[in-house]
């Protein structure tokens, strides 16, 4: 067998070399494409049979089909789109004020060790502080209309991003530190032209945590006082029982959350393109 | 002629545990200009420490090093630095960071484009200047280092043991590669090393130190004959006598440092 394999001329093994190599890497592609979303699949055949089986009670849990037909009545009646907007414009003011206030108060505080040293201790404190535990204060300060949604998702937003931004400048290759020093770079252009650009990347985790945070409890505080919001139409729905509509509100945040987290890890690539390796 | 660098009874000691710890105990040295001098010595001898008084880092407890008849007091860009782990900015292309420093001493945008281009080609980069530090390999890296610190045109190169992270191949064409570039600029060029064979590979000079506090123990010169030959110096018979002499001056040394070390951990 292996002699008449052997014997083959040259010419014709070197085209059906590359055929099956290029099938391959087709193949490879499905596979991964196949393996990332094998798991999703599962859940929602689980949650479809589930309930159709009988396996559990199908008021309490309607079936993945029962509810996408409920999502697409709240869509098509516009109710989805108002609440999600609702939803998203307090969720994004939070975090873009977040965003806007923490960074440079990060990077003051990271570069200047002293305050650091001193504010340490208490951003540590409040960090592990639950924002939600805190809700009822900023209710009672600022009322249940949105200064106060936006006042607890700001909150909550500002702790990772402000952690991260002055660890990242703390963090900075103190090698990079000791060139620009060999160099008499100083002060504010030290700042701009190492400092700055070494602590993207840190920063940006920082960013993308809270974007999650974001949604999370904008969520939770639509629950307690709101009269739109996902969050709102999540906890009316469970009210007046109609439990499709809860569910079609509930899967509407996993994709909100699932999407912002993408938009946000396309930003980080762009700013960052440097660590990843580009063609290789 | 005076010389380029001068150090004048420098010594430098750190506060450690609430006793003193001496690094480096009254140097004497004077480079030339254009000298290529290799300072080699046991790890722990204070030879960083030296290179980092001349570059201003730090300041010396006692004495002073003249650069051009003036006392250096702190960091400028009249002294380039290579350091061993390339201090390279990872967001910025080789053509990015060899800018970096001209971006330092003020020369304008469009000069500083072509000044970049035409070190990098010094170091042999050419068609590299769009590669960012994690697309290039060590000795690349370190390329881009030294075509950084050549670019804004210091008049003292110094070098902290730049080619001790590279695998033995890279290491000996870049030290080929330093030498002509050396030949080429006629920059001073001080070196620091632990490695013998690349102390007298490289240096006119090699100045021995002693383990901790670091003291010049002594200054071999070294005349390897026209260095643009096209032979392998490495294995000429001079190499061999000059290389057995400096070892045996490093010898002692090596095993005080060790027992120092040992005396240390056990205290």
């Amino acid at each position: 067998m292996t002699a008449l394999l052997e014997a083959r001329p040259a010419t014709r093994t070197t085209p059906v070399a590359i055929r099956p190599q290029r099938t391959r890497r087709a193949l490879d592609a499905l596979l991964t494409g196949v393996g990332k979303s094998v798991a999703i699949v599962a859940l929602l055949v689980v949650w479809e049979a589930a309930p159709r089986l009988g396996l559990v009670d199908a008021t309490f849990l309607p079936s993945f089909s029962t509810v996408l037909g409920a999502w697409w009545d709240l869509l098509v009646s516009g109710q989805l789109l108002e609440n999600t907007q609702a939803s998203l414009a307090r969720s994004l003011a939070g975090f873009g004020l977040a965003v806007a206030g923490a960074v440079p108060l990060g990077l003051l505080i990271g570069w200047y060790k002293p305050v650091a040293t001193v504010l340490g201790p208490l951003l540590e404190v409040f960090r592990n502080t639950a924002a939600l535990a805190l809700l009822p204060v900023f209710v009672l300060l600022l009322g249940i209309g949105e200064t106060s949604k936006i006042a607890i998702v700001f909150y909550a937003c500002t702790w990772p991003i402000l952690l991260n931004t002055i660890s990242a400048v703390g963090g900075v290759d103190p090698t990079l530190l000791r060139l620009a020093k060999s160099m008499n770079l100083g002060g504010f252009r030290l700042f701009q032209k190492v400092i700055l650009p070494a602590a993207v990347p840190t920063v940006f985790t920082g960013i993308r945590l809270a974007g999650a945070v974001s949604i999370l409890v904008l969520v939770a505080a639509e629950m307690i006082g709101a009269k739109a919001g996902l969050g709102y139409l999540i906890n009316a729905s469970q009210y007046n029982f109609a439990i499709p509509q809860m569910y079609a509100g509930i899967i509407t945040i996993s994709a909100i959350g699932v999407l912002f987290n993408q938009v946000l890890v396309s930003v980080e690539r762009r700013f960052t393109s440097w660590r990843v390796p580009v063609g290789a | 002629m005076s010389p380029h660098i001068s150090f004048r009874g420098v010594t430098k000691r750190f506060p450690v545990k609430g006793t003193e710890f001496t690094a480096v105990d009254g140097i004497d040295l004077d480079v030339a200009r254009g000298e290529f001098l290799v300072l080699v010595g046991p790890s722990g001898c204070g030879k960083s420490t030296l290179l980092d008084l001349l570059g201003g880092l730090t300041s010396a407890s006692e004495g002073e090093i003249l650069l051009d008849d003036v006392p250096i007091t702190g960091p400028g860009l009249d002294r380039g630095i290579v350091f061993q782990q390339y201090a390279l900015l990872p967001w910025r292309t080789a053509q990015g960071n060899v800018e970096f420093g001209l971006e330092a001493t003020g020369v304008p945008r469009r000069q500083r484009a072509e000044r970049a281009r035409e070190f990098l080609n010094l170091v042999g980069l050419t068609g590299f200047e769009d590669r960012h530090p994690h697309q290039l390999s060590g000795g690349m890296r370190q390329r881009v280092a030294i075509a950084r610190s050549l670019a804004y045109d210091p008049a003292v190169l110094l070098m902290d043991e730049p080619f001790a992270a590279l695998d033995a191949q890279t290491r000996e064409s870049l030290q080929d590669e330093l030498v002509r570039i050396w030949q080429r600029t006629g920059k001073t060029i001080v070196f620091i090393t632990h490695a013998i064979d690349e102390a007298v590979l490289l240096g006119q000079r090699v100045a021995v130190l002693t383990s901790r506090p670091g003291r010049v123990k002594e200054v071999v010169p070294i005349d390897l004959g026209d260095r643009r030959g096209t032979g392998d110096p490495r294995s000429s018979p001079e190499f061999a006598r000059y290389r057995h002499r400096i070892w045996d001056l490093l010898h002692d040394e090596v095993t005080r440092a060790q027992q120092l070390e040992k005396e240390v951990v056990g205290r």
